[in-house]
């Protein structure tokens, strides 16, 4: 950087006289805290909890419930990191659910050649084999998506097709069971200090090293540029088709590795069972705060917004509401942080 | 000294000639502005002189070496900064991030080779690069899509004044601005100018021009047709070899 001098006497920065939305500090905070999504959507899930607590203290309280919430979701909040990443850049991932079916797939045939499906080298061959499936789709629809300019939509969707598709085919439709026994029992069923379960464990872990790539990490950085003007990074020399890669080979490979989670918790492929995963992984990730449109959002609004829909689902379960009522409560609480984002927008200036 | 010269800059695109056979020079510490009506060929004068754009004929000198800009990393290795029209900051993040895009300062040692990046440092050192350039950026914490246009325009030419060594680029910086805001801008370009930077000007507003620059090229056609000396220069001379009324005129280079 160079260095600029001042001219004598000209160095005092003076303020500006035009009307001006950050004119005080105040008003500024004020601005943000309206504005902060996920500020807001944390309150809304409190309260939920306080409600379900208040109303059924007995059975909605208690350390059995976090723990079935905190499971029910796990490989789901994996998913969800992936698509924070991806929706930053304004982009979206139709493709997760069947990419971790296929990655599952891909996980059991190579678990099952070795060692005859028992064992720790089986184990983590199994995994690494999940992971490496998901980066080679991730890696398919990053490049079609920043080098061939097709839209992401359509990429992710062709991809949520063909992964589906290829998994049924290498399994001729029947789920593949077989898993290690090792994988069930340890990060299946297994807790950590007999308290936390590990399929919480890893799902944390991948959320929180995630938020903190995003957030102070150079990568993150890139990613919210890329998001809030993709012209301006590739202006300033930021390779943006490249990094574009990158996040989808990311969610690619976090699909792989929600595959082994799915694997550990269901002990089958589970074939059929993730049409939806897509869409409830977009839904988590904007009720969380993160924008459609790009350059904003946060993994610990992705945290809150992966619990809220199951909150609501135990919620009602326990409190004899009809189950039905769970999607439809999500679908008022996504239209409402959409219509959040939507005001938060407004709120600053068009550029 | 003369910064930048280009000489006989020719670019087509397919059968239209944006430039045919454009001269060009800038020295150091001055403000050059570049005018002419649309269709002159100054966005594509610009794009050849700031690496965007190679062109099909013609040479480009800097500080008297024939340079070949092969993109705008090039030019920018030599010190060649660009304000662009449309701003092109990132408007989810704040000015400090905005101003270290591209060239994040990391952290030191390991955090530093794993990706992290220093936001503190950075932080600092815009504070310090605006205060120097006494463009009042209040809110280091602020996306700047919050903040006013002329606010955003300070810190595009202040992101510009901060790297560049040599030379700045400015298209339109005063376009969408206010009164004050851009009387704040041309104040900032002149404090720029007086590091002894060079200055390439690019506006349609004349009275901008005729306050700002020490020295103003005209271009018609894809060809300059003139250069005056700011002191004693009017608008309506400026509007006559803008328009052709007025045929050549040349007051020579820096006086």
């Amino acid at each position: 950087m160079s260095s600029v001098a001042t001219p004598s006497g000209t160095d005092t920065p003076d303020t500006p006289a035009a009307p001006d939305l950050a004119r005080s500090p105040r008003r500024r905070r004020l601005i943000r805290v309206v504005t902060d999504s996920t500020a807001v959507i944390f309150l809304v899930l409190l309260g939920l909890v306080l409600v379900f607590s208040v109303l059924r203290p007995d059975a909605f309280a208690s350390l059995n419930t976090v723990r079935n919430i905190a499971i029910g979701t796990s490989y789901l909040l994996v998913l969800a990191v992936g698509m924070t990443f991806v929706i930053i850049t304004a982009g979206i991932d139709l493709s997760v659910g069947s990419v971790l079916v296929f990655s599952g797939v891909v996980a059991v045939a190579v678990m099952q050649r070795l060692g005859e499906g028992q064992g720790w080298g089986a184990v983590v061959a199994g995994t690494a084999a999940a992971v490496l499936a998901g980066l080679a789709w991730g890696l398919l629809n990053g490049v079609l998506v920043a080098k061939a300019k097709i839209p992401a939509f359509i990429v992710t969707l062709g991809s949520f097709g063909s992964a589906q598709g290829a998994a049924l085919l290498l399994t001729g439709g029947v789920d593949q069971r077989g898993v290690p026994r090792e994988l069930v029992t340890s990060v299946g069923t297994g807790r950590l200090f007999g308290q936390v379960p590990w399929l919480v464990v890893v799902a944390l872990t991948v959320a929180i090293a995630g938020g903190v790539v995003l957030r102070y990490a150079r990568f993150g950085r890139y990613t919210y540029a890329i998001g809030s003007n993709a012209e301006a990074a590739r202006r300033v020399g930021v390779n943006v088709d490249r990094h574009l890669v990158k996040i989808y080979a990311l969610s690619g490979a976090l699909a792989g590795l929600a595959g082994v989670i799915n694997l550990a918790r269901f002990t089958n492929t589970t074939l059929q069972g993730h049409a939806t995963d897509n869409l409830q992984a977009i839904a988590a990730v904007v009720i969380g705060g993160t924008s459609l449109f790009g350059g904003i959002g946060g993994m610990f609004g992705t945290i809150v917004g992966v619990l809220i829909p199951s909150v609501l689902t135990y919620g009602f379960v326990i409190l004899r509401v009809q189950p039905f009522w769970q999607t439809f409560a999500v679908g008022i609480v996504l239209v409402a942080a959409v219509y959040v984002d939507q005001l938060k927008r407004a709120a600053r200036s068009r550029l | 000294m003369t910064l930048l010269e280009a000489c006989g800059v020719v670019k087509r695109y397919g059968h239209v000639e944006a430039l045919r056979g454009a001269d060009f020079s800038v020295d150091a510490g001055e403000v050059v502005a570049l005018i002419g009506d649309n269709g002159a060929g100054k966005s594509t004068l610009v794009k050849v002189l700031s690496g965007v754009t190679a062109p099909d004929a013609g040479e480009l000198r800097f500080a008297g070496e024939t340079v070949n800009l092969s993109g705008p990393t090039a030019a920018r290795a030599l010190g060649i900064e660009t304000v662009y029209q449309d701003l092109a900051l990132a408007p989810d993040l704040d000015p400090a991030a905005n101003l270290f895009l591209g060239r994040e300062q990391m952290r030191r040692g390991l955090l530093g080779r794993l990706g992290f990046l220093d936001n503190r440092a950075m932080a600092e050192r815009t504070r310090a690069a605006f205060a120097e350039l006494g463009a009042g950026v209040q809110s280091e914490r602020m996306p700047v899509g919050f903040l006013s246009g002329g606010q955003r325009q300070s810190i595009a030419v202040g992101r510009a004044a901060a790297w560049a060594s040599k030379l700045i680029f400015m298209d339109e910086p005063t376009a969408a601005l206010g009164v004050v805001q851009a009387e704040r801008v041309l104040d900032l370009i002149r404090r720029v100018r007086d590091t002894g930077i060079g200055v390439v000007f690019i506006s349609h507003n004349m009275p901008h021009v005729l306050q700002v620059a020490d020295r103003m090229e005209v271009l018609r056609l894809g060809r300059r047709v003139a250069r005056f000396a700011a002191a004693d220069t009017s608008m309506e001379q400026l509007v006559g070899a803008m328009t052709g009324a007025i045929e050549q005129v040349d007051q020579g280079a820096a006086p």
